[in-house]
């Protein structure tokens, strides 16, 4: 095409012939924003970079590591040991999976709390869940290639989860193993998985980052954008306020990365893996640990299984389930008190998935709920994070919603 | 086109065969791919493999490793093997009597893969200052299965017995496993 654009000297010139200056312009300069965001809306650019550094760092460490059974773990010692700086990029890839989920799992946690999962937006929720998923699946195999034991048991625990499934289950684990135990063939095509999947991730980002520009940002109000009185240019108003708060987040991720580095793992994965020693107490990373336990509440294989993917799916169908037409939390007040005790029933199963079934329940050394049982406590709390779900399209019923401004300005400014 | 086409049913064919092709072509080609990942031949060809027990006495176990998994071998005592005959078959989640998971003649010696049936782990009890779980047999602490002395499971979520391989008697105290 050859019409004339708006943009000068070399970017009209490469607009003309590569239409990429446009998209990025209205971007930065044209996307309107509402003015009343607050910090919570900074989590998805903060997992944005940490995907960014995860994905660099990843191939660096992929110049350095071998994926054979005989030589993983060894590889990786090397990398911590004698490759320059090779402990900076791995406790950076570590800790950066921890804080790549810590971003996410807040950002979701500020879409139930401000309903950003209504108005046009469910395929951005839903690309929403799909991140979280490809997350799992590539944390997990990246777990697996440092074939520590707590690796090796890890992935077969996980791995015969499929078991569970009728009739195939044996087969499909079988096949995704390449082999009748986790072993040389299933190290090799995780890694190329691990590998290959971030891609991926990137590629669903992009759609996501793309659905989010056709509807729009939601806000702390939940009310929509009426007017240029509502909105302020994402450039440079919010680029600023975002900088500043990524720093403060990357602060403290790299305080965990210098000072406490292994803050966040298990020891028993500094040791090789064994298949002939299961370890005493198998823990998964702690961002599993709340499906985790949902998982061993419920005391039987096959429903374990529907349980925990369950609860994933609960998720993605939020859009579907809350039926108020308010968005904001803010506003409703049961729907309030009622995130506020699904967030709770999360940490605390988050907490039960790091014990032992049969031992009581306890934080830090304090048993919270008396003697109960950590079992118990999992099957109480797995049933409040569903019961959540369950009673979502009943709360308007009974609901009675605060009054709320006409507008995002008349919110600010007392009048629109 | 200033002509009309005059015989619609040769575009037809055209994509038709077109579809048809390309569809046959992926299907094979997925096939092909998902194929290629199960078991490899040098995998599947792991031997069989002999085992002596000549050295166990009775109440004692080993360990070996057969394709890659670990296979107990437990010599009983007799009243370990009254206790795993005693059981009521509706006592049992995945009811086998003892006589069907043993070799007749050869009930002292017990033969199973020591992979928890639950999630995979494996289970305690090979050695004797184990914990065995309720049962006397082998306790899994991944999740706590209890299984008994015929690897029977009797309690937790693990819904099947430990499985026995196909195994035979060389001799009087020589195994193939396999
Ligand atoms: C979205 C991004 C990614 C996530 C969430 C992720 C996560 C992880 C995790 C949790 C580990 C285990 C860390 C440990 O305990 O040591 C790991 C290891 C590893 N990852 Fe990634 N990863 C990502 C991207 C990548 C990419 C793109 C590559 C390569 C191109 C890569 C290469 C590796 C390698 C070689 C290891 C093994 C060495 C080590 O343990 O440090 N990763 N990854
Ligand atoms: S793997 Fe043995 S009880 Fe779960």
């Amino acid at each position: 095409m050859s019409q004339a654009n708006q943009y000068k000297g070399f970017a009209g010139w490469l607009e003309k012939r590569l239409p990429i200056i446009s998209p990025a312009d209205h971007f930065f300069n044209h996307y309107p924003t509402p003015r009343n965001l607050n910090y919570f809306w900074n989590f998805g650019a903060i997992a944005g970079l940490l995907m960014g550094l995860m994905i660099l760092t990843g191939l660096i460490l992929a110049m350095q590591y071998t994926p054979s059974t005989l030589h993983a773990f060894d590889s990786v010692e090397r990398i911590m040991r004698d490759v320059n700086y090779g402990w900076l990029l791995r406790y950076l890839h570590m800790n950066g999976a921890s804080f790549f989920f810590i971003a996410v799992y807040i950002h979701i946690f500020r879409g139930v709390y401000y309903g950003s999962y209504k108005g046009e937006r469910e395929v951005l929720w839903i690309l929403g869940i799909v991140i979280l998923v490809l997350m799992m699946a590539i944390a997990f195999m990246g777990y697996s290639l440092v074939w520590g034991n707590m690796s090796f048991w890890g992935v077969t625990v996980i791995t015969n989860l499929f078991s569970a499934i009728p009739v195939v289950g044996d087969t499909l684990v079988t096949w995704l193993w390449g082999g009748f135990s986790v072993d040389n063939p299933t190290l090799n095509r995780f890694f190329v998985l691990h590998f290959a999947l971030p891609f991926v991730l990137l590629a669903v980002v992009g759609l996501h980052v793309l659905a989010l520009h056709q509807v729009g940002s939601n806000n702390p109000l939940g009310i929509d954008m009426k007017g240029p009185q509502d909105t302020m240019s994402f450039h440079p108003y919010f680029t600023m306020e975002k900088l500043f708060f990524i720093g403060l987040f990357f602060t403290i991720y790299f305080l965990v990365v210098f000072f406490a580095p292994n803050m966040l793992g298990e020891a028993i994965n500094y040791e090789p893996a064994n298949p002939l020693s299961t370890p005493e107490h198998i823990v998964p990373e702690w961002y599993f640990l709340p499906f985790y336990a949902i998982l061993r509440s419920i005391p039987d294989k096959l429903g374990g299984v529907i349980a925990m993917g369950g609860a994933i799916v609960a998720l993605g169908l939020l859009p579907w389930l809350d039926r108020s037409p308010i968005r904001s939390a803010r506003f409703r007040p049961v729907f309030q008190i009622m995130v506020f005790v699904f967030v709770i029933a999360c940490i605390i199963l988050g907490f039960v998935g790091a014990q032992v079934p049969a031992d009581a329940f306890q934080i830090y050394g304090v048993q919270v709920f008396g003697s109960l049982s950590v079992l118990r406590t999992g099957q109480i709390f797995t049933a409040i994070y569903f019961g959540f779900f369950v009673l979502l399209p009943f709360v308007p019923l009974f609901e009675r919603p605060r009054k709320m401004p006409r507008s995002i300005a008349e919110a600010i400014d007392g009048h629109a | 086109m200033a002509e009309q086409v005059q015989d619609e049913s040769k575009r037809d064919f055209l994509a038709l065969s077109a579809y048809v092709t390309l569809g046959v072509g992926t299907v094979a080609g997925t096939l092909g791919i998902l194929n290629s990942l199960t078991p490899s031949a040098d995998v599947l060809a792991l031997a069989s493999i002999e085992v002596d027990v000549a050295s166990l006495a009775p109440g004692q176990a080993i360990t070996v490793m057969w394709r890659g998994k670990p296979v107990f071998i437990r010599r009983r005592t007799p009243e370990q093997i009254d206790d795993a005959r005693g059981v009521a078959l509706s006592a049992l989640k995945d009811p086998q009597t003892d006589a069907e998971r043993t070799v007749e003649g050869k009930e002292e010696y017990l033969v199973v893969v020591g992979v928890c049936t639950h999630l995979g782990c494996i289970p305690k009890g090979q050695k004797e200052a184990d914990v065995r779980g309720d049962f006397g047999g082998w306790y899994c602490p991944c999740h706590g299965s209890h299984y008994d002395i015929s690897g029977r499971i009797r309690k937790g979520p693990a819904p099947l017995n430990l499985p026995v391989p196909e195994y035979e008697f060389l001799s009087d105290t020589n195994i193939k496993i396999g």
